[in-house]
């Protein structure tokens, strides 16, 4: 078919080309700017006289990006010069963000590892004092790993129980209550947390400091994490799976428990472990509820333990070169906790995620 | 097996908007009745409606009779979960559950719904379903894998074995062949042509010649405005309304004319 009364019209975002293959800059050229911007920043700073280091790598810098720019738009034009431009913004913004976090690691690391070894993983504080050496985290650990377990144990089912209501049943005024406090509580100060169940559980009940009223602090601080992130999960979960699992005549609970969970378990275990790790880590409900202890005390739902943000916390108050050690190998045993945990939810993702693929 | 179908007076909304209206027909057993109608006339939606899947959209209400043999499925105390095991359905994408092997996919509907069987007994019955659905030579060596891993057109029969393998009465297809080429297309056909003498089999299509080619009785919707709710125009034998429909708009659209 043809359109006697059509021009045929080419849009203009491109008039100079005249190939598909339009001059690049060689490989090279990034490491030469590279180099050649740290020349530039070192001469202006020796001529300038400028003693900063700090001034030097700016200028350095500003030259980089322009001189790329520059060049870039000369010999592969504009759209290419904003290509690299955009490259240079976001490594940047990696390297703002990565390194105090790597910076972080590297220092509890440095600091922490000559402290770690069996003795200091398997004894208590008991009867050592702050000047001493010696001592470990045993009672801390413990408590760290009975507290979380028992948070989770309260947090984990309501709140993954509480997200499959309001995504697959919620409606109208009760569902929308519910989000509107499960954001509240979201917001929760962990102090504002702790003292809530202090005056709920130690001044009004009457029970004393223990392990487990810290456990109820910190499931209040995990259970609108995993109801947000599990509520995202299910939300992401098509429709259509559901509808076909109803059409199979299956019923709507069996549909949610075999096809809707399974589904996005992945994301649910990930968003679980983020919320575990977060708790792992609070001090202030501990400090109010479960009070600190130098022995090791197995009862959690009697009498006052530890828990390893505590005890750094403790340790470095005390001040002295000692106990300064014993809190930063405190603190890498507990970063490392996090971080084994965190793996464990990836490899749980990982290994239950739909598969894809032949 | 395979029962009969009686619709009257069926009238269905989503929140306040009516999208069909009073409609009155009979789908008989063993036989394959075909929908057709612009888009938007309300094919899908009442096709929904004859396995109670309508109300699972918020909001989806119905009015009026459907009479399976002789129980109404809107009649009071029907469980709506018995009516999908009766009345089964594909839909009109593939959806394959995607946590499930090609094996647990056709066992779905039987494991689902927490009956055990026995392992011999399930490998029977995978193995009948995906020979039915003309599926099995193309799967046989990779049960295991997942189901998401097929063709779209292996993917569409997956979900018709998987249909059949509840063993329903009633087997409602909503456009199954929208999405595949004439090879796949031709051995769904196939197999709707396979399956009706065991089923109830009604199917929606935008393909005149399919319905033509696969139907014994084809029902022809129409909308008189958008925005105003779908009817049944007229609803007779295949050869008739191809070849001397009783209404104008039907042969309209049949013809092309449409519009
Ligand atoms: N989930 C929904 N919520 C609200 N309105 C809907 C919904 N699904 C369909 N409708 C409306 O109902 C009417 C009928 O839609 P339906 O999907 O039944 O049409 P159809 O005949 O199947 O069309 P097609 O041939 O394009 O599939 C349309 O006006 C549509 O906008
Ligand atoms: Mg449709």
């Amino acid at each position: 078919m043809t359109y006697p009364n059509m021009t045929v019209r080419r849009t203009p975002i491109d008039p100079g080309r005249t190939t598909l293959r339009p001059p690049k800059l060689p490989r090279w050229a990034t490491a030469a700017l590279v180099v050649g911007s740290l020349a530039a920043g070192a001469t202006v700073g020796l001529v300038g006289r400028l003693d900063s280091r700090v001034q030097w790598g700016l200028i350095a810098a500003l030259v980089f990006v322009a001189a790329t720019y520059g060049l870039s738009a000369a010999i592969e034009g504009r759209r290419y010069a904003k290509d690299r431009l955009a490259a240079i913004l976001v490594w940047a913004c990696f390297v703002i963000a990565v390194l105090p976090l790597a910076s972080l690691v590297w220092e509890t690391v440095a600091r922490g590892v000559p402290g770690v070894d069996w003795y200091f993983l398997t004894h208590s504080m008991n009867g050592v004092l702050s000047w001493q050496n010696g001592g470990g985290i045993y009672h801390a650990l413990l408590g760290t790993v009975q507290q979380v377990l028992i948070a989770s144990v309260i947090a984990i089912p309501i709140g993954l129980l509480t997200a499959v209501y309001l995504v697959e049943y919620g409606r109208g005024k009760l569902a929308k209550t519910i989000t509107f406090f499960v954001d509240v509580m979201t917001g929760v100060p962990s102090i504002v947390a702790g003292l809530f169940i202090l005056s709920l559980w130690i001044m009004m009940l009457d029970f004393g400091y223990s392990g487990f009223a810290g456990a109820m602090a910190l499931a209040i601080l995990m259970m609108p994490i995993v109801v947000r992130s599990t509520e995202e999960m299910l939300k992401l979960v098509p429709n259509e799976l559901r509808e076909s699992s109803l059409a199979l005549g299956v019923p709507k609970w069996r549909t949610i428990l075999k096809v809707v969970l399974p589904t996005s378990i992945g994301g649910i275990t990930t968003g679980v472990m983020l919320a575990l790790a977060r708790i792992a880590g609070e001090t202030a409900p501990i400090l109010l509820l479960v009070f600190g202890n130098q022995m090791i005390n197995g009862n959690v739902f009697e009498g006052a333990q530890s828990s390893l943000p505590l005890f750094v916390y403790e340790q470095w108050g005390y001040g002295t070169e000692q106990a300064y050690d014993r809190a930063w190998a405190a603190a890498l045993v507990l970063i490392a906790f996090v971080m084994i945990l965190n793996l464990v939810a990836r490899g749980i993702a990982r290994w239950k995620a739909p598969k894809t693929g032949r | 097996m395979a029962k009969r179908i009686e619709v009257s007076g069926l009238t269905a909304y989503y929140g306040t908007h009516k999208a069909i209206e009073d409609i009155t027909l009979h789908v008989e057993p063993r036989s394959v009745t075909a929908f057709i109608g612009p888009s938007g006339c309300g094919k899908s939606t009442f096709l929904r409606t004859l396995n109670r899947m309508h109300e699972v959209t918020p909001g989806g209400r119905v009015e009026g009779k459907v009479m399976l043999d002789d129980e109404d499925l809107y009649g009071p105390g029907v469980d709506p979960v018995s009516v999908r095991r009766t009345v089964g359905m594909v839909f009109q994408r593939p959806n394959p559950f995607p946590t499930m092997s090609i094996y647990d996919n056709v066992a779905a509907g039987l494991k689902l719904n927490g009956v055990s069987y026995r392992k011999s007994e399930l490998d029977d019955i995978v193995e009948k379903n995906l020979r039915a659905a003309n599926l099995w030579n193309e799967v046989k060596d990779r049960l295991g894998k997942p189901g998401s891993g097929l063709s779209g057109g292996q993917q569409q029969r997956l979900c018709i074995a998987r249909a059949t393998a509840v063993e329903p009465e009633v087997l409602l297809m909503d456009e199954p062949c929208s999405a595949l080429d004439p090879i796949s297309t031709l051995a769904i056909e196939d197999l709707i042509d396979k399956l009706k003498s065991q089923y109830t089999i009604v199917i929606v299509t935008h393909n005149m010649q399919q319905a033509a080619r696969v139907s014994d009785r084809t029902a022809f919707f129409n909308l008189a405005a958008i925005g105003q709710p779908g009817k049944l125009i007229e609803v007779d034998s295949t050869d008739r309304i191809f070849s001397n429909p009783s209404v104008q708009a039907t042969e309209d659209y049949i013809s092309g004319r449409f519009g």
